[in-house]
């Protein structure tokens, strides 16, 4: 057998006040930074308005494209260069029930002898009224999935575990949505997508957690709630590493390999898979011992009445 | 083998056999060299010629129907959301217009050339129109988009016109004056605010150079939101620029305000090359009426020999002809100023009728086919690379049980393409993410199950119990970890749009499957393997 954490014996619970410091620490960083961002930074797909993706050849410097791009009547659009050169994406803001600019703004940059051939190659429009609609449609979607995975979990598990599992799903989903707003990349219909994905495998590594240890305080009655979480982690910790280290490097080749489309969703899911194994761990098993011991605390309280 | 096993293992052969039928068509598809592939993209077994060819293309219109199809964003496309505006029409046309619109802007399409369009209509008064692969997108939405509403109105007589035109100055001179008619010795562009900005004398067709047009124009739609003052005369733009003294400019012409024929009697269209005797090889539209169309045009230009009649299409004047005689044929053409695509789209417009009210793009997603091949070429990569490292952990860290896990997975993606192709679903960029996704949750299950096995064996079970009761206790886990995931993707499916639900519906279908799979045959391998051989230890 080749083996790789195997009979590992750390006592997990008694740094959990660390793991609520550092949890506590990521968190505020993700607050600060939405703050000062001025809240997510939503893509087109919500906020309306169109992206434009041109390919021109030969490369030519983002300015002579701002130059062309204003030209053409939009100024403040942004421009913003690819990795690839000569390519670059343009976001402009939606104008009340104008055609999309795309075309307009191809045609200035060949007018204006930008490179010597322009080639769009995404224009993605949306007008303010859809974006409002695909945010209401994203939030319920969120609203939904969340509700139905926590409607799942409280009727499987019971109210100390389902407070832990809670906490801890919707630390990952915050502090990747922290992540990206570090990382000022733009909240869309994928992104969403990714942070509902990484609901769902924070609720299931937790649930892996949890299962262990409700078999193992069946049959180690006698012990220390901490012991016996700290057993369960310590049994189930190879499975969470190697899944999630498989989920890891399908992530990581999307990530690198897979392209401008899928680059901000495999990134949302490169953070959310590091931040969710943590957490299955620390936060929700940690908070479940808390409520535990609380609840114990309380119980000797009224018994010594 | 016991009699379930037996079951168990003809189920597993059945289930592959039909997965490797189903995609056998997509598998032939995407073999086939490109030219041929868009051959077979671009059939339609009503247009054969021939017996054979009929034949032939039916064969093609079939491979496509069975085949995975690629979304517009691996094969490159457009997307269109459209909204008609059914703000100017009564509660019962409203009703009626966008079904109509649809049909319409179906016809429309289908005499462009497109493979595979879809056009649905989308809740109240949306529409929703998928083009996929290459194709003028310019042109195309300029096609979807004209309205195309043909009238024939009369021009106003000189003497008509003259006396708008004077009412025309009396009002704006008055308004611009706070109510006061400026004196005689007030400068022209006081005393005639409207015809001062024309260039020519003659009334019925006047001249207004370009930088003055949005002036002019914005006037006249002043003029338009008063209702008592154009009752039967309206003013139209030339829908072409012209020349004057090397200058551009626009010709404004009176018309009536009723139209007397409309385009919905034009029973054909074609574009033409040979209409225009003066500039021969120029684009133009000729179009034949309905026999009740024709006897009515018969009509009206009968009663009105020696005027003009203007051909006004969405508002603006395409041409206005003298009427030199009455002409009892239904046939009559459009020139201008098109360069030929403009004249093809416009005779495929007509035909196919005017839109029962204007429809406005609110939501667009352009792909270019070069954009498309890359997406594609570097998903399957990402994908291929991704499932490739899962493979080779897997076969390092489990050795023979990694073999029964990776059979179980690729058995798994096998029935996830299978059922992709037999529920005619596309495959998307989002949808690769959703199988990458499914892989790591097949492997996931497959690892709580051997992590479970290996405790049992250290607790030294036997080979046998140790993999009964790893199942028996990894299977609630598993069936925990389904659910929820699965909850959110049916919230994706639900809410989700575009993009999101091929993410979900792919994770989904793959998760399912995923518990016949991972679960199941990855259980039957074992037992045949371990029963079989008695075995005593277990590579694991």
């Amino acid at each position: 057998m080749f083996q790789i954490l195997h009979g590992v014996n750390v006592d997990w619970m008694k740094r959990r006040h660390l793991a609520f410091f550092f949890s506590g620490a990521c968190v505020l960083i993700a607050i600060v930074s939405l703050v000062l961002h001025g809240g997510p930074r939503y893509g087109v797909d919500f906020t309306g308005g169109s992206l434009i993706e041109i390919q021109v050849t030969p490369p030519v410097h983002a300015d002579e494209v701002r130059r062309a791009v204003d030209q053409a009547g939009y100024r403040g659009a942004e421009i913003q260069e690819l990795s690839r050169p000569g390519q670059f994406l343009i976001r402009v803001e939606p104008r009340g029930g104008k055609a999309s600019p795309g075309p307009l703004i191809a045609q200035a940059l060949t007018s204006q002898k930008v490179g010597e051939h322009v080639d769009v190659l995404r224009v993605e429009s949306v007008g303010p009224r859809v974006g409002n609609e695909l945010r209401g449609a994203a939030i319920k979607a969120i609203f939904f999935a969340l509700g139905f995975i926590l409607i799942y979990v409280g009727i499987r598990y019971d109210f100390r575990y389902s407070l832990g599992a809670v906490v801890a799903l919707f630390h990952d989903v915050f502090i990747t949505l922290g992540a990206l707003s570090l990382a000022n990349k733009e909240i869309t219909l994928t992104v969403v997508a990714a942070l509902l994905t990484i609901a769902g495998y924070s609720i299931n590594d937790t649930i892996v957690v949890f299962d262990r240890i409700r078999e193992r305080s069946k049959t180690l009655r006698r012990e220390a709630p901490a012991r016996v979480m700290n057993i369960a982690i310590n049994e189930t910790l190879s499975r969470t590493i190697i899944t999630s280290f498989t989920v890891f490097l399908t992530v990581v080749a999307l990530y690198t390999l897979g392209g401008e489309v899928i680059h901000d969703f495999a990134f949302a899911m490169l953070v959310g898979v590091v931040f969710g194994t943590y957490s299955s761990v620390y936060v929700a098993s940690g908070l479940a011992l808390e409520v535990q011991l609380w609840l114990e605390r309380a119980g000797q309280g009224r018994g010594k009445k | 083998m016991t009699r379930s096993d037996q079951w168990k293992f003809y189920l597993t052969v059945v289930f592959v056999l039909a997965s490797l039928w189903t995609l056998w068509p997509t598998f032939q598809f995407y073999s086939l060299p490109p030219q041929e592939r868009q051959a077979v993209l671009q059939a339609r077994p009503s247009q054969a010629t021939s017996e054979t060819e009929r034949l032939k293309l039916e064969k093609y219109a079939k491979l496509r129907e069975k085949a995975i199809k690629l979304g517009l964003d691996l094969q490159g496309g457009m997307y269109l959301l459209l909204e008609v505006d059914t703000s100017k029409l009564g509660p019962a046309e409203a009703k009626n217009a966008v079904e109509q619109a649809r049909q319409i802007i179906n016809n429309r399409i289908d005499q462009f050339g497109v493979a595979e369009p879809s056009i649905q209509r989308q809740g109240e008064n949306r529409i929703l129109i998928q083009l996929p692969g290459l194709l003028d997108q310019e042109r195309a939405k300029a096609l979807i988009g004209q309205t195309a509403l043909l009238e024939f109105k009369l021009v106003k007589t000189e003497e008509e016109s003259k006396a708008l035109y004077d009412r025309v100055d009396a009002y704006f001179a008055r308004r611009l004056h706070g109510g006061a008619a400026p004196d005689s010795a007030a400068p022209d562009s006081v005393r005639h605010p409207f015809t001062s900005k024309l260039l020519t004398s003659s009334h019925s067709e006047g001249i207004v150079l370009s930088e003055n047009v949005p002036i002019v124009d914005n006037m006249i739609r002043s003029l338009n939101a008063d209702s008592t003052f154009l009752s039967d005369a309206q003013f139209a733009w030339d829908a072409h620029d012209t020349d004057v003294q090397g200058r551009t400019a626009r010709g404004l012409y009176v018309v009536g305000k009723e139209a007397l024929m409309k385009g919905s009697e034009v029973a054909s269209a074609q574009m033409r090359l040979d209409l225009d005797a003066t500039r021969p090889g120029a684009p133009g539209v000729s179009f034949n009426l309905t026999s009740r169309g024709g006897a009515l045009f018969g009509d009206i230009t009968g009663a009105n020999v020696g005027r003009r009649l203007a051909i006004v299409l969405d508002g603006r004047i395409q041409s206005a002809p003298n009427i030199q005689e009455k002409i009892p044929r239904g046939q009559g053409s459009i020139t201008g100023t098109f360069t030929e695509e403009e004249a093809q789209n416009l005779s495929i417009v007509l035909r196919s009728g005017a839109l029962p009210a204007p429809v406005n793009v609110i939501e667009e997603r352009t792909i270019g086919p070069s954009l498309g091949q890359d997406s594609i070429e570097r998903g399957i990569h990402a994908g291929a690379v991704g499932a490739l490292l899962v493979v080779l952990f897997m076969l390092i860290y489990y050795r023979m049980s990694g073999v029964v896990a990776v059979v179980a997975l690729v058995l798994n993606i096998l029935g996830l393409l299978a059922c992709m192709a037999g529920f005619h679903a596309t495959l998307t960029l989002p949808g690769i993410a959703g199988i990458v996704l499914t892989i790591g949750m097949a492997v996931d299950t497959n690892v709580l199950i051997f992590e479970r096995i290996r405790e049992e064996l250290r607790n030294k079970r036997t080979v046998l119990a140790a993999i009964e009761t790893g199942y028996a206790r990894a299977y609630r886990t598993i069936i925990d970890a389904h659910v929820t995931t699965l909850l959110s993707s049916f919230a994706l499916m639900w809410f989700g749009t575009g993009p999101i639900r091929g993410f979900a519906i792919t994770l989904s279908i793959g998760l399912i499957i995923n518990l016949i799979t991972a679960v199941g045959i990855s259980k039957m391998i074992f037992d045949a393997w371990s029963v079989r051989r008695k075995l005593t230890s277990i590579s694991i």
